[in-house]
């Protein structure tokens, strides 16, 4: 989710495996247990209750299936590609920028919905995501989502914002003073879509479809708004704990953000609130993907139902701060989530939100986009006051 | 008849013992046997993967699809001249310039004190007093630093209390290093870096002094030589390889870190973050291999330079 693309030495080892590996059929009935499943997963997304024993959700599963659970946490799309291209796998928590790619390497295999019991219970917007499901296959069953709230000091806003200006352009806020030095945004070349995203709103006459697929005008004028922003951002953030900190004891009072910092935050009663502006807001959705030649495809399916039907989605939902692909997760008391904090996440903005996805040189809405690695090396530069 | 024995025993059995016998035979296999193992690792893992670094930044990225071209080329070389990346490497090259200076000038006296004056305890104390924040985690250090530096952290409230705020104003709003708050800011950057890169310059600077024999002392003053005149033209001459030992701590150190920048400062990147950001979600790894090279570079004419002053003299 976090971070992107091409490791391009893995790029070019998965295009010279794809001749070599067929595709790889579907299963169509599940045989008895192997005894162990093995899971390449974001930081905190399989808990066992080690961090804390109130979030659990891997024991209970072990004990039931017969599989035992072996984690394997990445930080990086990048570093899961690697890993699942490397083997050894049979699951892995991929986000947007990374299912594509592991499809089209031909990494992972189309998943039998039909033996996926609580495939029904699946969100319907998820069901047909573009981000897993190619030519109306199934590759991976939907995990958790959430979007890039837009966090604020309810001290210095006496009513929620509502447009993402309050981080684009200089104003006076409601508390009196300039919103200088007091705003921060996400310190990865990402960002710029959230300028793009702004764009569409305000500069309607860009043409800006999607703001993963810019062509040079659009990026130019994005990046001439992110430099506007610059001379309004102390420091970018790029760890969740740095911005935590920054909100607590650097006076910042409002920035793109997670709904797990919000949480964190609200948790410690501070005057924290978060809105998703009218502008709408970008996002990330994972999902579970099984590898082409995974060993253990019976408790690799076993653990996909049990992502959906067990309390993993609802529990997952509080300790992450995210949203279930199982919208019941929130309703049904099947663990600590509710309604509420399910509305908080932003479960009902789904609409409003534009999913990461890696910015491609051929992108479809447009004849030529501008690819991810510029963005890297110009949002360096627009950090950097060029 | 008697069996006479003979002069020469016979070899003895055992392959331990003929390995033994060959050993002191041919001394050189053993140092090839004892020496061999680390300079394959130093040749193969250390050299072999620097060398696969410094190979990718002959490569280029290709503009359109952003894949790697493996043809021999120039171009990414080229790529660092841009004005974005050549601010990088300057910001970080005058920081570690300005950090080792700052860290020689207060690191002497320290040191001066430690060697010339302390003695039994105190001696101890300030070993101890040296040495104790290499003890605790480098990430708790400047986790703690951000606290003290912060707009509402300790520092400013020290300063809020002492009715000096219009101080730290009037530094923070210097263009360029000053910002929002000390730990946005280039100052806090310094600050922090001169913080724990210190103890890096105060012990080899203390070993150089230590050396300095007081009978040179004793004579510089036989001669009429004031305690300024001594030190100029006796102890700091003789301290200066210790000084140079200490600055190619702090400024390589300074000049290959990319945590504090990240953690205190106002997000403008120094070159180990642009290396970073380069290889890990970019994949542009020519560019990021290229920005390696430039600490490498600075380096080793900095090396050069200080082998010139003798500061592997007393190795």
């Amino acid at each position: 989710m976090k971070k992107f693309l091409t490791c391009c030495s893995a790029l070019s080892m998965i295009v010279a495996q794809a001749a070599s590996v067929q595709a790889a059929e579907m299963l169509t009935e599940l045989g008895d247990p192997e005894g162990q499943v093995n899971i390449v997963a974001w930081p905190g997304y399989l808990e066992r209750g080690e961090t804390d024993p109130k979030f659990d959700w891997v024991t209970k599963f072990e004990e039931e299936s017969g599989c035992k659970v072996q984690i394997k946490t990445a930080n990086t799309s990048d570093e899961m590609v690697a890993l699942m291209n490397e083997g050894g796998f049979d699951l892995v928590t991929a986000s947007g920028d990374a299912s594509l790619r592991l499809i089209a390497g031909k990494r992972v295999q189309p998943v039998n919905v039909d033996l996926v019991p609580s495939w029904s219970t699946v969100d319907d917007r998820l069901k047909e995501a573009k981000w897993h499901t190619v030519d109306g296959v199934h590759y991976g069953v939907p995990y958790m989502w959430g979007p890039n709230v837009l966090m604020y000091n309810t001290e210095a806003f006496a009513e929620p914002p509502k447009s993402w200006n309050v981080v684009f352009e200089e104003m006076t806020l409601s508390d009196g003073k300039s919103n200088k030095g007091r705003v921060q945004a996400y310190d990865g070349p990402i960002h710029i879509a959230d300028a793009a995203n702004y764009l569409m709103t305000h500069k309607p006459e860009l043409g800006i479809v999607s703001p993963y697929e810019l062509n040079a005008d659009q990026y130019a004028a994005a990046l001439d708004l992110l430099r506007q922003q610059r001379a309004l951002v102390s420091r970018y953030w790029h760890d969740a704990f740095i911005q935590i900190d920054d909100f607590k004891n650097e006076g910042v009072v409002a920035s793109g953000s997670w709904p797990f910092q919000v949480n964190l935050l609200q948790g410690e009663d501070l005057p924290i609130a978060s809105t998703i502006p009218e502008e709408g807001a970008t996002g990330w959705a994972d999902t579970t993907m099984m590898h082409a030649e995974a060993e253990n495809p019976t408790c690799s399916y076993l653990w996909m139902e049990h992502t959906l039907s067990s309390n993993l989605m609802s529990d997952l939902a509080v300790w992450f701060g995210a949203n279930p692909a199982v919208p019941a997760a929130c309703t049904d008391g099947r663990g600590m989530q509710t309604a509420e904090g399910c509305t908080r996440n932003g479960m009902d903005d789904f609409e409003k939100i534009k999913f990461w996805t890696t910015p491609v040189s051929k992108c479809d809405s447009q004849e030529q986009c501008v690819p991810y690695y510029r963005w890297v090396s110009d949002y360096i530069g627009v950090i950097g006051g060029r | 008849m008697t069996v006479l024995a003979p002069a020469i025993l016979p070899p003895g059995g055992g392959v331990l013992a003929r390995l033994s016998d060959l050993f002191w035979r041919r001394p050189s296999v053993l140092l090839a046997v004892l020496l061999g193992p680390p300079v394959l690792w130093l040749g193969v893992i250390y050299l072999g993967s620097l060398l696969a670094l410094l190979a990718q930044s002959f490569f280029s990225i290709d503009e359109f699809s952003g894949l790697i071209q493996y043809e021999w080329t120039l171009k990414t070389y080229g790529e660092l001249l841009h004005p974005a990346n050549l601010d990088i490497i300057l910001r970080t090259v005058l920081m570690a310039a300005t950090v080792t200076l700052a860290a020689a000038v207060i690191a002497f006296p320290i040191a001066y004190y430690a060697a010339r004056y302390a003695r039994g305890r105190w001696k101890a104390l300030f070993y101890l007093g040296i040495m104790l924040p290499l003890w605790s985690s480098y990430l708790v250090k400047v986790y703690a630093w951000k606290l003290i530096l912060a707009k509402e952290g300790i520092l400013n409230w020290i300063f809020a209390k002492l009715h000096m705020t219009w101080l730290l104003d009037a530094v923070l709003g210097i263009p360029v290093i000053g910002g929002n708050s000390l730990s946005v800011s280039y100052i806090g950057t310094f600050l922090v870096f001169l913080y724990v890169w210190l103890p890096f310059m105060i012990l080899p600077v203390q070993a150089a002094l230590e050396r300095v024999p007081v009978s040179l002392l004793e004579a510089s003053a036989d001669q009429g030589g004031g305690p300024r005149q001594t030190f100029r033209h006796v102890t700091f001459p003789l301290a200066l390889p210790g000084v140079i030992a200490g600055s190619i701590f702090t400024f390589s150190l300074t000049l290959g870190d990319y945590i504090i920048p990240q953690i205190v400062g106002s997000s403008r990147l120094f070159i180990g973050q642009a290396v970073y950001a380069h290889q890990g979600t970019a994949g542009n790894i020519p560019l990021a291999a290229a920005f390696t090279v430039v600490p490498i570079v600075i380096m080793g004419f900095y090396l050069w330079g200080a082998k010139r002053m003798g500061a592997f003299d007393a190795l």
